[in-house]
Order: C-alpha cells, then structure tokens, then sequence
C-alpha cells in the first residue's frame, strides 16, 4: 500500500527525522492559511498524488505569496494529475501540501527496500538524488552504496557512519546522517515497510541534511497490526475496478485487450493471460478468483469483468484442485444468468470432476463453450473476440 | 528416492484442529501420509482424527518423533510457528499460509539457516512424493509416481505441469511448490540442488514467474551444477510492470524481474524453454527422448 508524500513525512517527524514544516490542505482558502501559519516569503506547493514525477507534470510550484498557494489549490484540487508514473488518465488530486520552502545546495539520494536476493532490509545511498534512481542503478551502479540491515540486530550506528563518509559528508553532516539512518531503520521495522525514498535528501546551504521528499509503501500483509497506516489508505488513487475487486477478496488487475479472463490461482491467471496472447489475443485483465471458486464470487468477478467495455469474450479457466469442477460450472452458470452476459465465453474446466462440468455446461442451453484443452480454449477464446490481432 | 518427503517421514500438522488443518490431514492421512499428531495450544491430550493433539511442538516432537511439520495457522502466527517448529527440532517445515508480512519472513528465514530447518513457503501449495507422501493441499489424484521432479513458485501452475507429466505417463519423484512471495523459505536453487542428487529424478521442471531475480539465479546455478535436463515456463510475459498480479511477490519493480529477461537467463544456461504453458509435457519428451 503506498502512502501520500504528506503522511510519510508525518511518519518521519514522528522519528525525528528532519522535514519541512508542512500542511495538507483540501481547499484554496486553507492553502492561504496554511501558507500564511507557515510564515516567510516563499513556499513550495505539491500535489498529492501516489505517483512520481510530479515536478515535470506540473504538481510542484515553487511560490511567493499565500495568494498564489490558493491559486494552485483552485487548480489542481478535483483534477487529475497526469505522470509519466500515471497512466493516461492520471491520478485524482485531493489534497496539496503547503510546505516552507527549502535552500538547495546538493541533492543526495537514500532509500531501503527488502531486498529479495539477499533476503536483508537493503539500504541504498548516493549522491545522485533527485532524479530516477533506477537509472542511476541502471547506468552508474558504482554510484549507489549499499549496506544491510541484518534481521537479528537491526542496522547500526557504524553503517550510517560508513554510508555518509562515502556520500562525501563531513563535519555535522555525518552525526545527522547516522540519526537519519536509524531513524529510517526503525521506522521501516516498526511500521512494517516494504520501501522508504528520501528521494532527494538534500543538504541546505546551510549545510543541513533535509528530507525533501517522502515515498513510503506499507507492507499490506501487515496492515492488520499497523492499524494507525490503515487509516491512512486512500482507495481514490488505486484503479476503480481494482479497489472494488479487492473488497471481494478477488485479485483484479485492469489490461487494455479485448479477452476477458477469469482463473483459479495467480500463477495460471498469469500463465492464461500469456496462452491468449500467444495464440493471437489481447487479455483485458488478470484476475485471481482464488481457490473457493463459488458462485458468488464468480458472479462478482463477472461484473467486474464485464464493466470494462473492450471485453468482446471471456475466458473461464478453472483447475479443480481440491474443489469439484461440476460445481463450479453451476456456479458460472448460475452466474451468468444472474449477471446477463452477451459476450461469448469460453470455459476450460480441468482437475476434479472436469468430464462432469464440462457436460453441466453442455446441457446449460447458454452461451457457454466447453474447451478440451488450455490451447483449445485460447484458440476460441481469440476466435470468439474478432480473432488474431 | 525422492526429495524431502518419503513414505516413512513423520509428519505433525500445526493448526491441527482448525478448518484448514481438518480437511487437509484428512486428505493426507488418506493418501497414506504418516501423520503422527497435531498440536493445537490448549487441545493438548485430546484426540483429533484418530492422532494424539499436543499443546506444544516440543512435546509432538518428543512423543512422537516427528521430522515434519505442516503449518495452516493464520498469517499473523506464522512467525511464531515456523519458529517454535524450528526450535523444536523439526527438520522439514511447510508453511501453506498465504499473507504473512515480509518482516516475519526475514526474521523466520534467518533462524532456519542458522539451525539448519529446512522451510518450505509459505503461501505455496506444499510438497508431494507421489504414492508416498501428501504434505499439502494439492490435489492428489493428478500425480503419479515417477521421474519429473517439479519445482513451483505457482499452486495452480505446478497442477498443470503435474497433470501434463502424468497423462504422458512420465509422472513425478516429488513436487515442491516454493511459494509466491518474496522471500520464500526456499529458492528455486535450494530444490535444484536436491533434485540434481536424486537418483529418482531424472528430468526437473521449473515454472517460475516474474518477480526478483531468483529465476536467474536458478539459471546461473543449473548453468554451473545441473546435469539433467530442464524444462522451464515462466508465467507473466503480459503482465504490466510495476502491478502485483495477485501473489506477494510477483511485480516488476523498477523495470526488473519481466519474464523476458527469466526466460533469457534460463536459455542462455541451456534450458528448454516453453512460451506457453500447455507445452511443458512436450517439451520434456523432446529433450528427454522419452
């Protein structure tokens, strides 16, 4: 789950890591007031969107007076903010936060992520911030440090040292660095994080290190024990279907083809999604049903598939592992009397009692082709939507 | 031979009086797997499904004899499970849980290596020895005993490759699914290596997904200490990058981890690839001569 730049930065005050002083505000007139509590003569005004780059798009101004703060707010609160992160459509701005403004001397770049392949809590520093750091990694690997956080001790004070007197930092800087290090460390353990950017982190011109920037995702298996992150989940910037889906334990993830695709277990979802696509398709989702494949569930999944309007046909492929294939035939039949689809669909029943689903639907009088095989079933599945692309 | 499980290995079930843990010993006990007990806290002294039920592993362990241990409990006790197994001396622990936070896992992970448990999952469909031993909650009428060893980071994935190795009669030495998230109890290597020694298996099958990088490790190691021959699918050749599609662990993040650059990996290492996933049975016949 990701958060807002403006309750990450609310986590990191929390540690007492350095950040701006800020507010998020939802209307021009508590942008001006906003503006006007933080004091100064300059301010920095962004758009709170779950996406990055938000400067080059607009979502960031720096600005000079409390009027202009409410100017942005007028302009961006109720429209979409468009990303080169986002996809066409953008994300939904709802809240600005009003920040004092920052002087920039260097930009340095710190972040942490799980790291799969080492299986540690990996943090990465370099002092190439502000821009892309899958770019820097990309093209200058040499130019991020790293350094692990074993899972038994918890990261160290000698590893902020040693990351800092690499970063070049001298001086304060490096007593600020360690206090930074830790802080992002236990914030990442205690809230159960799956990557934390300080993207950049910047030093001032008073030679400061300054957290700019705050990108924070939770771990959303552990969301049950972070019940201060769940109240910060905003559904309004995750894909409609999507959030709608998930309220029905049904993974659900929008594409932009013709074939719509319903399948028992993430991996054969994905596997299915691959056999369309191959045999000439275009799938217009992935969609997980999991393993109680029951007619509610794959009513549900119905609507939602057939919410999108590109979706010419529709691909059912069920492997009854432990549950019975006839009775997941009821359930599609059932479901697609309830629901009226129009579109063909193509069902490939395989595992537990398949031979018996298959002649369940057979004998339903519905529009419901049984396939004998995967393949088969890609095949009328594309043949039913137009054919090959 | 096979890997792992055998038919004398003595299986405890944790989560034992639970609706998961019900169904699937159950089905296991049935299938002919030696379950020896349960253990539930609080049950203890009771009798559920003809086996003793224990407060705690270390005495399962104790009264029994157990090896292995098969976890169902709910996500957020699955550290403590995996833990309490682990240093009760349970040597082989298949945790089938989906849900449990990454944090945990770290923790977990590193007490299992440094004790030398071997873990399996979670979120992953378990491990089967066809005709011998069921730990899990894959189907087990699909499998038959035979050469193919099967090693999985999908549930459903896995059921293909098995149904496709039994209808063309090769069958399977054993099948591990490793699970779908992010850091698993075992990678694609650890099972490599185990089906590399087993003298039952005589041809691997590796369906792996995107996601990290642990398909070209896979690759890396077959390409330096794998002698049999090894078919490979690898699902999510038109999954969007930076979308979770549906388990933990499978997401292109930052540009990595697309099943392109698996597939690129595991063929420079020499391994027969499928583009779609209805052709792992062929495949094998042809690199095979079966």
């Amino acid at each position: 789950m990701n958060l807002h730049e403006y309750q990450g930065k609310a986590l990191f005050a929390e540690y007492g890591l350095p950040v701006s002083i800020g507010h998020a505000v939802e209307s021009a007139e508590a942008a001006i007031e906003a503006a006007t509590k933080i004091g100064g003569d300059q301010w920095v005004v962004k758009a709170q969107v779950h996406a990055g780059g938000r400067g080059k798009a607009g979502g960031v101004k720096l600005i000079d007076s409390p009027q202009a703060a409410g100017d942005f707010a007028k302009q961006w609160l109720g429209e979409r903010l468009v990303t080169y992160q986002t996809d066409a459509a953008g994300q939904p701005v709802s809240r600005i936060l009003v920040e004092s403004c920052t002087d920039i001397a260097e930009e340095l770049y710190l972040g942490a992520v799980v790291d799969r392949a080492s299986r540690r809590i990996v943090f990465m520093a370099s002092t190439e911030g502000g821009v892309e750091i899958e770019k820097v990694a990309e093209e200058t690997p040499d130019k991020i440090l790293k350094a692990e956080v074993d899972p038994l001790v918890g990261a160290q004070p000698f590893q902020g040292r040693d990351l800092a007197f690499r970063l070049g930092l001298s001086g304060v800087q490096i007593k600020q660095f360690v206090t930074i290090f830790l802080g992002l460390a236990k914030l990442f353990q205690e809230k159960d994080l799956a990557l934390i950017e300080v993207n950049p982190l910047v030093i001032t011109e008073e030679g400061n290190l300054h957290c700019l920037d705050a990108k924070v995702v939770v771990d959303s298996n552990a969301l049950y024990r972070q019940p201060a992150l769940q109240e910060m989940h905003d559904p309004s910037q995750e894909d409609e279907r999507e959030a709608h889906a998930a309220q029905w334990e049904l993974n659900y993830v929008a594409l932009d083809g013709s074939i719509g695709c319903m399948v028992n277990g993430a991996g054969l979802a994905m596997g299915t999604m691959d056999i369309v696509k191959l045999h000439g398709g275009s799938p217009a989702n992935f969609l997980d049903v999991g393993g109680g494949a029951t007619k509610e569930r794959v009513t549900e999944a119905f609507k939602i598939i057939l919410s999108d309007t590109n979706v010419k046909a529709v691909l059912i492929n069920i492997f009854g592992g432990i549950v019975r294939c006839d009775l997941i035939a009821e359930g599609v039949i059932g479901a697609v009397e309830e629901v009226g689809v129009e579109v063909p669909v193509v069902v490939r029943l395989e595992g537990n009692n398949a031979a018996l689903g298959r002649e369940v639907l057979a004998n339903s009088g519905l529009n419901i082709e049984a396939a004998e095989s995967l393949t088969d079933a890609a095949q009328k599945v594309v043949a039913a939507a137009g054919g090959v692309q | 031979m096979s890997i792992l499980v055998n038919s004398e290995t003595r299986v405890i079930c944790q989560g034992f009086t639970g609706g998961q843990g019900t169904f699937h010993s159950e089905q296991a006990i049935a299938y002919g797997t030696k379950m020896v007990g349960g253990v539930t806290p609080g049950k203890g002294g009771q009798t559920h499904l003809g086996l003793p039920v224990f407060n705690t592993v270390y005495e399962a362990v104790s009264a029994t004899g157990a090896e292995a241990s098969v976890i169902y409990v709910p996500a957020p006790f699955c550290k403590d499970s995996i833990l309490e197994a682990a240093l009760a001396g349970i040597q082989l622990i298949v945790c089938i849980t989906e849900g449990v936070p990454t944090l945990d896992m770290l923790d977990a992970k590193v007490k299992c290596d440094e004790l030398g448990v071997r873990l399996i999952g979670p979120n992953c469909p378990g491990v089967i020895t066809p005709g011998q031993c069921k730990i899990g909650i894959m189907p087990a009428e699909i499998h038959l005993p035979g050469r193919v060893g099967i090693v999985s980071r999908s549930g459903t994935l896995t059921y293909e490759a098995v149904k496709q190795t039994t209808d063309v009669g090769y069958g399977q030495s054993t099948c591990v699914g490793i699970g779908g998230d992010p850091i698993p109890g075992s990678h694609f290597i650890d099972i490599l290596d185990l089906f590399e020694k087993d003298d039952s298996t005589e041809a691997i099958v590796m369906i792996g997904e995107i996601g990290g990088t642990a398909e070209e490790e896979a690759a890396e190691f077959i390409r330096h200490n794998v002698t049999k021959p090894v078919v490979s699918y690898i699902a999510g050749v038109t999954a969007p990058k930076g979308k979770r599609m549906g388990h933990a662990g499978a997401i292109i993040s930052g540009g990595k981890g697309t099943a392109d650059e698996k597939f690129a990996a595991l063929e420079g290492a020499g391994v027969k690839t499928v583009r779609s996933l209805a052709d792992i049975g062929a495949a094998l016949t042809e690199i095979t001569g079966w």
